[in-house]
């Protein structure tokens, strides 16, 4: 068994280097919530009356409206059902975000938060660990990430083209099984320009609407982390999440309630982006594992 | 019925009326994408295996298999008859429903049958028997040939090689999942 606890302690205190050196400020926001954020595939686990968080992002959000340009939040996330190899329901997030930055910027993030990995985790474990890098993935997150478009990543690993694979409602069925095992292979991957369909919450592109500024963060065809410049028309989000609401409804599950503090607050903001990492995933690339369930203190199973 | 977030290894589902058992499982689920479920499955019958992706919205059918004890009581040609431990109904099933399993049935034997439809699908048998040995050539002294081993004929009518000590009349016990020769038994 990997030593988990001493790799992700000093994972995390690496982590919280990097970000202070960088001018974050740290959070922590409550992870029980009396409204989250609409999202038809990510369901909340509830607590009494409330939600635990799916992600710390509507919160995060809200200080970025209150005047913290520079933010990050170390969390534990909770989503009914996920549960698999790559998957817990309760896991651990970083997310950062900045005001007034885009999603490229959060991707030159990424760049130097691996490369600060590469040149200082050791640093933070103690003299007599156990820990080794894994072979040639030092070396990797120094290299710094190559990008690929979605559309590209299809041509080259999917049977199918990405038009096709939209029409045809089998984006993700082809993204897990066919595109992902491919990306981050020699050094850590962006695949960027995502279709407008696939927005979520982040911004359309200004020169091309067709495609939206997103980007995931592969390494060693695990994905790693989600970022996008947020979407701030706060109308525009409205209509996003009613659109959602309704659907989620038609599936026939609980009707999410609209969240108005947040859409209140975010009308505030300009320019903002942000992104999400799962941490307990880079934690297992780092033990040079396969599965989550050794990377976490505590396996699901073994509670 | 079962829905996508049941499936998991061991489960049995209805598929097209055949009964499938999951053999292998894993969840998937892109980024703010939906949840992804691929399951390779064997036909219970058959043995054909196929891998499939469901979604969240897949509903399946259980397969309702039913287990059942039952005692060896005879065979008239290619008929093995046994009785329902339980209900102690009488069933025959034929040679073919058997295959290997046939080579080990003696008098008063229990074996495990799984039924499905009605229809045996999977019978299982101890891990272990002990047959008389009906039929082997006398071990010749001296034998220089260098075979290490001899076929001798237990008293299911089943052939096997042996080490060339046992004799007629002795008890040898059997690993019935490779029907090969373990031990002599006293």
């Amino acid at each position: 068994m990997p030593d988990a606890p001493h790799t992700r302690a000093a994972c995390f205190s690496c982590l919280r280097a990097f970000f202070a050196a960088k001018g974050f400020l740290e959070v922590d926001t409550p992870i029980r919530l009396p409204a989250i954020i609409p999202e038809r595939f990510i369901e909340p686990i509830t607590s009494e009356d409330f939600f635990l968080q799916t992600s710390p992002e509507l919160c995060m959000k809200r200080l970025l409206a209150r005047g913290y340009p520079r933010i990050f939040q170390i969390s534990h996330c909770f989503r009914r059902g996920e549960k698999g190899r790559l998957h817990h329901e309760e896991f651990m997030m970083l997310e950062w975000y900045r005001l007034g930055a885009d999603y490229r910027r959060l991707m030159a993030d990424c760049d130097a938060l691996l490369a600060f990995l590469a040149q200082n985790l050791d640093k933070f474990l103690p003299p007599d660990t156990d820990f080794i890098w894994p072979a040639r993935l030092r070396e990797e997150f120094l290299l710094g990430a190559e990008t690929v478009s979605v559309a590209d990543a299809f041509a080259r690993h999917a049977p199918r083209s990405l038009d096709e694979a939209m029409a045809a409602g089998a984006f993700d069925e082809l993204l897990v099984h066919h595109v992902e095992p491919h990306l981050g292979r020699s050094r850590p991957t962006f695949l960027t320009d995502y279709p407008a369909e696939l927005a979520s919450l982040a911004r359309l592109s200004p020169e091309d609407e067709r495609i939206a500024e997103r980007f995931e963060l592969y390494s060693r065809g695990i994905e790693l982390a989600n970022g996008f410049s947020e979407l701030t028309d706060a109308n525009e989000q409205r209509r996003r999440f009613a659109e959602e609401i309704a659907t989620i409804a038609r599936d026939g599950k609980t009707r999410p309630a609209m969240p108005e503090r947040f859409l209140a607050d975010l009308a505030r903001i300009d320019a903002a982006s942000g992104i999400a990492l799962g941490l307990d995933r880079l934690i297992m690339l780092l033990l040079d594992e396969s599965a989550l369930a050794t990377a976490v203190t505590f396996a699901p199973d073994d509670l | 019925m079962y829905n996508a977030s049941d499936l998991r290894k061991g489960l049995k589902l209805l598929i097209d009326g055949n009964p499938y058992i999951v053999i292998d499982f894993e969840f998937s689920k892109p980024g703010k994408g939906q949840s992804l479920y691929r399951c390779k499955m064997r036909n219970m019958i058959s043995g054909n295996q196929l891998v499939k992706t469901y979604r969240s919205v897949d509903k399946f059918e259980k397969a309702e298999l039913e287990e059942k004890t039952m005692q060896y009581l005879y065979h008239q040609g290619d008929e093995y008859h046994f009785m329902d431990t339980t209900s102690y109904e009488q069933l025959a099933l034929t040679a073919e429903q058997l295959g290997d399993n046939a080579h080990y049935l003696i008098d008063n034997m229990e074996v495990e049958g799984l039924f499905f439809d009605g229809r045996p699908i999977d019978v299982t048998v101890p891990t272990f028997v002990n047959l008389v040995v009906t039929q082997a050539d006398p071990w010749a002294k001296g034998d220089t040939t260098g075979n290490d081993t001899k076929p001798v004929t237990v008293e299911t009518g089943y052939q096997l090689q042996v080490p060339p000590f046992i004799e007629e009349g002795e008890k040898i016990q059997i690993d019935t999942r490779t029907g090969a020769y373990v031990t002599r038994v006293k």
